[in-house]
């Protein structure tokens, strides 16, 4: 991994002129306390190698904010609709702003699970079956005709989820087809679509992209091990409630091809900078895109600094070459 | 959805964007904070020797005497300062009895729905909760004694009945004056201990305060004190009136816990009641509550789909709502926060995971314009549940056999391969 070793050393950078750095977390969506956990642990590491780094909310201050005290480039640590989305970032581009991350439209598309998984597929690369619809189709329709469809051609277990959002909130895996109807109405409370997937039995990867200057280049896959079978929200949140193993305990090419997945993932989205997608691996060793997030999750029980620790690098090096890049831009 | 699921939800509260009828908070902008201000910093100016000091573990004499004072609104006029244990908020007074009282597996009786600390504290004791129904009158003396009988015949051991009599948490009901008589008259009859938890009493909206059970039995009922809603929630200066025996333990308790409550907030409080019109300022604090009151109920009559009940609070801070038949507070609360309204599910205010279509609503603190704009986005959360549960419940799955009559589509099994198309074009370019 050496060739993505940071080409500025951050401590030299730092003492020529410290960095100004805002880190944008909070934001008014279901994933406000990850994002600020995130967001705090990014400002954390960032003054720990020497840069000025300010926490601020994605709020009606953040714009006069960054008029009055302009920042070399902001990090955006907002989950959710309001990082993800690609409508901050379109805001920061009408501003001016340098940003770490992904391009606005590149958001957008990531962010709707169900056309990213169509690039993805088009692409060449492998996701489960799915069908993405909103609420309009099933009253018009009939309900019971579209799931009774859906179990028909897809199978069983299903899993249902928000056509956008992350940490996992609002997702089921549905296995009886009478649990259905309950599943539609819970997931439809996110959000006006649901995407509903086959689901593929495997083990669950987390799989970190960086972009140092040199292209992307994927990170060792993170496994993931809920103790309940089931990474939720609260698998993900609660210390001690997942194993995780980075690298996963892969056989080399199957490590391979899931390092090949992501990387062709975060190009064929046209995602810059950082990204992670999620994956399953299969036991014969194929390897299926679920999700890809262009603003993963910092916290202290997240996978991106696992596999950022993996690969033998230090996050706050890492963040400070990110911000360092942007601002040269 | 996990409880942590929920925090998560609630993080979104806080911003400004959000109208939040979730908190319980007091609408403590409404005192007169110069004169507490100057009023504070001359008890340590003046007094610092003793209002910086350790205090009494029962808690400081002259407060005790004021409370036995406030108790007297509520006809307890035979309360003896020596029978008050000064607690840090009524939270650790719950928590004290509830130590002296419990063993494991022992079972307490509380309203169903019951104040969510009570039943965190009941927990924490491993406590067993039997819920005892209530109406718009407050408990129904009928199912309590059910209740007793049923814990009877079980071999169950019924250590006290928790109540909170005045302006329910959550409920936001009254209990009635006879029924408050045939209460009594079952704890009588039953040999029953009953924990009177009363924050609320004084908060009134019409006519005088009802006599407290306590004012009716003073060695059956053990009563819980406030001045949380009546003053200052954040100086946590709560009390335990109980008879002498009781009252030892709780000290030596509370002894255990903190040596002894804050002694500046307790002077505090003492200098308050001396020397501020106490009494005008809960004046001012029901009318701010009653004005509130009135915008929650008059909007809720306003947009609410039909189907949807709640209750008429007298005094208080919360309404308590139940959702049209089929409906879930808890599954709806992220398409409220999307909305920008927050409300507390009722499904926490049970021990036994029942209350999935209620939700409390609270008044005390958004102005009342921002009440009216809360429940506007309520009522739309509510129609557009509706909506979805009109497509989804009642729903046959499995009866649309059509599709695997079609030669050449039989149904793929789970692990077969296939790929099969997206139904949607929008989201997927079939190449």
């Amino acid at each position: 991994m050496s060739e993505t070793a940071p080409a500025t050393d951050p401590a030299d950078a730092a003492e020529r002129h410290p960095l100004r750095a805002v880190i944008l977390a909070g934001g008014l969506t279901f994933e406000r306390e990850v994002s600020l956990v995130s967001g705090t642990q990014v400002v954390e590491e960032l003054t720990r190698a020497g840069l000025d780094a300010e926490l601020r909310d994605a709020d009606a201050e953040l714009l006069p904010g960054l008029a009055a005290a302009p920042a070399d480039a902001v990090f955006i640590a907002l989950h959710g609709s309001t990082g993800e989305d690609g409508a901050l970032r379109a805001v920061l581009d009408l501003a001016g702003v340098p940003y770490v991350g992904s391009p606005a439209a590149a958001c957008r598309l990531a962010w709707d699970k169900p056309a990213a998984k169509s690039v993805v597929r088009a692409a060449g690369l492998t996701t489960p079956d799915w069908v993405a619809l909103p609420h309009s189709t099933f009253r018009e329709l009939g309900a019971g005709a579209v799931l009774d469809l859906m179990v028909a051609r897809l199978g069983l277990p299903l899993v249902v989820k928000p056509a956008s959002g992350g940490s996992a909130l609002g997702v089921q895996k549905v296995s009886r087809v009478e649990d259905l109807p309950a599943a539609m109405v819970s997931c439809f409370a996110y959000g006006d679509t649901v995407l509903v997937e086959r689901f593929v039995e495997g083990v669950e990867l987390a799989l970190a992209v960086i972009d140092l200057g040199d292209g992307p280049e994927a990170l060792p896959a993170v496994e993931i091990e809920p103790e309940s079978g089931v990474f939720d929200y609260t698998s993900r949140y609660t210390p001690g409630l997942t194993e995780y193993h980075a690298p996963a305990r892969l056989p080399d090419d199957v490590a391979a091809r899931a390092a090949e997945l992501a990387v062709r993932v975060h190009e064929a989205l046209g995602l810059a900078d950082l990204s992670r997608t999620d994956a399953i691996v299969t036991p014969d060793g194929e390897v299926h895109f679920l999700e890809v997030n262009v603003s993963p999750g910092l916290t202290e029980t997240s996978m991106f600094p696992m596999a950022v620790e993996a690969a033998g690098h230090e996050l706050g090096e890492v963040l400070t070459q990110l911000l360092t890049n942007t601002a040269a831009r | 959805m996990k409880s942590s699921e929920i925090r998560a939800l609630f993080s979104v509260v806080s911003r400004p964007e959000v109208v939040s009828l979730a908190g319980g908070m007091p609408a403590v902008t409404a005192l007169p904070l110069d004169a507490v201000g100057s009023m504070i910093g001359e008890l340590v100016s003046g007094m610092g020797a003793q209002t910086l000091q350790y205090g009494s573990g029962q808690g400081d004499p002259r407060l005790r005497e004021r409370i036995c004072d406030v108790m007297a609104l509520e006809g307890i006029t035979d309360a003896s300062p020596s029978e008050v244990v000064v607690t840090v908020g009524s939270q650790q007074a719950l928590d004290l009895v509830t130590r002296v009282f419990i063993d494991p597996g022992d079972v307490i009786l509380a309203e169903g729905p019951s104040y969510v600390g009570a039943l965190g504290v009941f927990q924490a004791a491993q406590a067993r909760v039997r819920h005892v129904a209530m109406d718009e009158h407050g408990l129904i003396p009928e199912a309590l004694e059910e209740a007793l009988a049923d814990c009877r015949a079980n071999g169950d051991r019924v250590k006290f009945l928790y109540t909170v009599p005045n302006f329910h948490n959550p409920a936001g009901v009254t209990l009635s004056e006879p029924r408050r008589e045939a209460v009594m008259a079952l704890a009588e009859q039953h040999d029953l201990l009953v924990i009177e938890d009363n924050p609320y009493g004084l908060l009134g909206f019409e006519g005088e305060p009802l006599r407290a059970l306590r004012a009716r039995n003073n060695q059956r009922v053990i009563y819980l004190g406030s001045f949380s809603k009546t003053f200052s929630p954040g100086l946590r200066v709560g009390w335990v009136l109980a008879p002498l025996a009781v009252r030892e333990k709780l000290v030596l308790a509370t002894e255990a816990q903190v040596l002894c409550p804050p002694s500046l907030t307790q002077y505090a409080v003492a200098r308050y009641l001396d020397t501020q019109p106490w009494r005008e300022q809960i004046k001012t604090f029901t009318e701010l509550y009653r004005e509130r009151r009135d915008a929650t109920l008059e909007s809720l009559a306003a947009l609410m789909p039909a189907g949807t009940a709640w209750t008429r609070p007298e005094g208080g801070f919360y309404v308590w709502l139940k959702l049209p038949a089929g409906l879930d507070a808890k599954q709806m609360q992220p398409r409220a926060v999307n909305a920008h309204v927050a409300y507390v599910p009722g499904i926490g205010f049970f021990a036994d995971g029942n209350g999935q279509e209620y939700m409390r609503l609270s008044y005390c603190y958004p102005e009342p314009d921002q009440i009216r704009e809360g429940v506007r986005r309520l009522a739309r959360v509510v129609e557009a549940e509706l909506d979805l549960h009109s497509t989804f419940d009642r729903v046959d799955t499995g009866s649309f056999r059509a599709v695997r009559g079609i030669p050449g589509h039989e149904a793929p099994s789970t692990d077969s391969g296939t790929i099969v198309g997206p139904a949607n074009s929008d989201t997927y370019e079939d190449r």
